[in-house]
């Protein structure tokens, strides 16, 4: 715990990347392989399952402080963290070498089982004989959501430089739903077995939005140009007459999609295909909240998949007659797509190319972007034809072009305290719209102003507060933003009735009074 | 009979605390015929009054800071009485030079602390805690969740961090406040480790201390200065310079900054400095309640800082709290978050 604390201490301390890379490749070197390999799990997103609740921390940590509990609320509202506000209030009392990392783990997840007494009584005696920094992180343990700074690129390549592993073979293998409480670091890292491995996925590649200046340097015929379908990422292997599923999270979805099955045998073995699942039914591919009933669902009907059928459109072949064919070039890859199409594609089966376009203007690039709501997609992707397959979001080969958001105009009714760097600033917003001569809510916004913008929404928010409820406050009905979102669709959960996708501020609209800020019905009139 | 409403010993107006009684502001925000001073920071000290009052030490940084006005200086516990109210600077522990500032008429005893801090800093007047009715407080460091570490352990990490990159040859440029920070970061460099070069506006303020503080040499850094002459030094500056043409000057370097606000990681990652370190010239949690007790007073007035909530916490604890808006804004969260 004492070593892993200090790695935190030093990550959370620098924002360059060298440093950063030093300090974990160091850690993975001298740590003891228990610890290394739970470090790599909590870097990755992997952590014991939660024993107590956030909710039983507060009570205790209000409770051994002897703080009012509003004063302890307040100070985490302003602090912004659960773990760093609980880490300060909390004077190291006694000091007992604390346990290494894995056995630290090993007793959060032992607790799990135990009597809420016992929990308290675990928890308490480690808040009180840790430091603040080794307090903080054991916090982080319980409650989750390590955001240090490092992803898990960096982490890789710390890792890489320790074991002394090629960098994209290391991605590769710390990909998928691994276990450390059921592998070791060997195990997975060093020597892995091939059957461990049949799972796995191989690292999603990642698109950016595309930069300034991309048209005025760039040639089209350079540039393979496909539809960004709005559906959900997804990687599917075939091997050994076994079909998995995997979201760009990591998360194995096989068991989601059943209809998806039947390419288990239609396919080879030693196929793996990048692409996007959609709701695809009559010729006729749905909308993203079709499948959005299919997400959330961890038993499938025979009704809902019959309602809304899903399908894999792919883009990308990963692998091919069991070969890692990541390294070839685009062009490469999509002709071994279009090979592996042509002998096995049947039109029953829940399998689609996407079409592949290539353009001599970049007008004729920008009219085609324009069809994207009509071909139910949310822009075009823009993919080097000589590029390889990359490995996370590495710039410069595929690129995102997205059709310009929607937007409307609704007025600024709650602002929220901000939480990490924009502690203590009223940075979260809650926007309304106009219904006769009501004011409702139809969405919350975080990004999108400027830090001078921020500054200044915040002094209105302070002088213009109505009422406080905890951390939020109802302010005057004054101020109007051209709020941004990518798609809607009717809610039943939303007191608006509509849901939006991805709202955003886009600028503050001071030459508008509320008066002038759109209805309710402007926004339903743009539902599909 | 209508009962003549009697007007409290100090005021909040539109210019500053105000004492009717002695017709002199404290602090004030705007100009006035008669200002007394409680320290030399800007949001405290403000240019544009015919006279100034202040403790003797504090003038030769007024002068520095605001030009050559009309200035009066009075030692510590030395009483002077304008129009029956007897007035009395106290120390506070904040900076060289800082006073709380005690007021008393018929019997009844109001003290404004200015800005302090409870712990010693090795080179201003440790505070001392005045009894009062009436004591009007700040709290820029009012929340439980800020608990100092012994300052002599922070100077120990600072010293270390020093060492640390000397070794590597990598020169530490080490920032804080140009009045009180600094000087307090210097007096507890360990020379022995390299040179102490300073920026312009550090050594500006060090110069007018060393007239009565004892410091560890230091060298202005000038154009003459080169990358080699500071290489594996110290170089103490101003947090303005970061990231600025001045610091890139410096070459390969390391930065350290020292402010309470370090204590939070988002203020720490938002600063994005090599290394932070939790040092503050206010008082703490405890330093603040501490404070509050050993002057005996019934009635509190929070200024600056979390005043509501360390106002609503002293009403619980049955002290007669509320709180002022005043213009002390200057070593604010939100400075520390959004700066232009």
């Amino acid at each position: 715990m004492k070593r892993f604390a200090q790695l935190i201490s030093v990550l959370d301390s620098t924002n360059k990347t060298n440093k950063k890379v030093a300090a974990l490749t160091a850690y993975f070197q001298t740590a003891p392989k228990e610890d290394a390999l739970w470090a790599v799990a909590l870097l990755s997103h992997r952590r014991p399952s939660r024993p107590v609740t956030t909710t039983q921390m507060r009570e205790w940590a209000a409770e051994v402080t002897a703080l009012p509990p509003w004063l302890f609320e307040e100070s985490y509202h302003i602090v912004g963290d659960l773990a760093e506000t609980i880490a300060l209030l909390i004077p190291q009392s006694t000091s007992e070498d604390p346990p290494s990392l894995a056995e630290c783990i090993a007793e959060i997840i032992a607790l799990k089982q135990q009597p809420e007494a016992a929990k308290k009584a675990y928890i308490l005696k480690q808040w009180q004989q840790l430091n603040t920094i080794e307090r903080f992180v054991f916090n982080k343990i319980l409650t989750g959501g390590f955001r240090i700074g490092v992803s898990q690129k960096l982490m890789t390549r710390a890792l890489s430089k320790a074991v002394a592993i090629e960098e994209n073979l290391l991605a590769h293998r710390l990909m998928g739903a691994w276990d450390p409480q059921k592998t070791t670091f060997d195990a997975l890292i060093i020597t892995p077995k091939p059957e461990d491995q049949l799972s796995q996925p191989y690292p999603f590649f990642l698109a950016h939005a595309l930069d300034e200046g991309f048209f005025e340097q760039e040639d089209p015929t350079a540039w393979s140009i496909e539809h960004k379908w709005d559906g959900m990422r997804a990687q599917l292997i075939v091997r050994k007459d076994q079909l998995f599923l995997w979201s760009r999270g990591e998360e194995l979805i096989t068991d989601k999609f059943p209809e998806l099955q039947v390419l288990a045998k239609a396919l080879p073995n030693g196929t793996v295909l990048d692409g996007e699942l959609l709701v695809y039914k009559d010729h006729q591919i749905g909308t993203f909240n079709d499948l959005q009933k299919r997400i959330g669902r961890k038993t499938v009907s025979a009704k809902l998949q019959a309602e809304q059928p899903v399908i894999l459109m792919a883009y990308d072949i990963l692998e091919y007659n069991g070969e890692d064919v990541r390294a070839q070039t685009q062009n490469a890859r999509r002709a071994l797509l279009e090979t592996l199409f042509q002998k096995y594609q049947q039109p029953a089966l829940p399998l689609r190319l996407s079409p592949v376009l290539f353009f001599d203007r970049w007008e004729a690039v920008a009219a085609e972007r324009e069809q994207a709501e009509v071909k139910r997609s949310e822009g075009l992707m823009l993919k080097n034809v000589k590029a390889p397959y990359g490995v996370g979001r590495k710039k410069g080969n595929w690129w995102k072009w997205k059709s310009d958001p929607k937007t409307i105009d609704a007025v600024l009714t709650y602002a929220m305290r901000g939480h990490g760097r924009r502690t203590n600033l009223y940075t979260d917003y809650t926007f309304a719209l106009w219904e006769e001569d009501q004011l409702v809510t139809f969405a919350k916004a975080y990004s999108g102003l400027t830090d001078a913008e921020i500054k200044q929404v915040d002094r209105f928010v302070k002088q213009n507060t109505l009422e406080r409820f905890g951390p939020v406050r109802q302010v005057k009905p004054e101020l109007v933003f051209e709020i941004a979102f990518e798609g809607l669709a009717p809610s039943t959960r939303h007191k608006s009735g509509v849901a939006v996708r991805f709202p955003r501020i886009l600028r503050w609209r001071h030459d508008k009074k509320i008066s002038a800020a759109n209805s309710l019905a402007d926004l339903k009139k743009l539902l599909p | 009979m209508k009962k003549k409403r009697k007007s409290a010993l100090l005021e909040f107006t539109a210019k500053g605390i105000y004492c009717a009684q002695a017709k002199v502001y404290l602090d004030p925000w705007r100009g006035v015929d008669k200002a007394i001073i409680s320290h030399g920071h800007a949001d405290h000290a403000r240019w544009g009054s015919k006279h100034y009052i202040t403790q003797e030490h504090n003038v030769p940084i007024l002068q520095a800071r605001l030009g050559d006005l009309h200035y009066e200086g009075k030692a510590y516990g030395d009483p002077f009485t304008i129009n029956g109210v007897k007035f009395s600077f106290h120390p506070a522990g904040h900076v060289p030079g800082s006073s709380q500032i005690r007021v008393e008429y018929k019997g009844e005893v109001w003290v404004f602390t200015g800005d302090y801090k409870v712990q010693e800093d090795g080179i201003s007047t440790p505070f001392e805690p005045v009894r009062c009715h009436t004591f009007i407080t700040e709290c820029t460091f009012g929340l439980p969740v800020f608990q100092w570490a012994p300052p002599a352990s922070v100077h120990e990490q600072i010293n270390s961090w020093w060492a640390k990159n000397s070794a590597t040859k990598t020169t530490s440029l080490l920032m804080g406040y140009s009045l009180g920070k600094a000087q307090r970061l210097l007096k507890h460099l360990d020379p022995s480790i390299g040179k102490i070069f300073t920026h312009g506006a550090t050594e500006k303020m060090t110069q007018v201390l060393r007239q009565y503080i004892d410091f560890p040499a230091t060298e202005l850094i000038t154009r003459e200065t080169t990358k080699k002459d500071i290489e594996g030094h110290l170089v103490l500056a101003p947090p303005a310079v970061m990231g600025s043409s001045w610091a890139k000057k410096l070459g390969q370097h390391a930065t350290g900054y020292a402010s309470g606000w370090m204590a939070f990681r988002g203020a720490r990652r938002r600063r994005a400095v090599d290394k932070a370190f939790v040092l503050s010239d206010h008082a703490d949690w405890q330093g603040l309640l501490s404070a509050i007790k050993a002057t005996g007073c019934e009635n509190v007035i929070t200024t600056h800082g979390y005043t509501e909530l360390f106002a609503q916490y002293l009403n619980e604890q049955g002290w007669n709290a509320r709180t002022e808006k005043t213009q002390y804004e200057a070593e604010t969260l939100e400075a520390e978050v959004v700066e232009s």
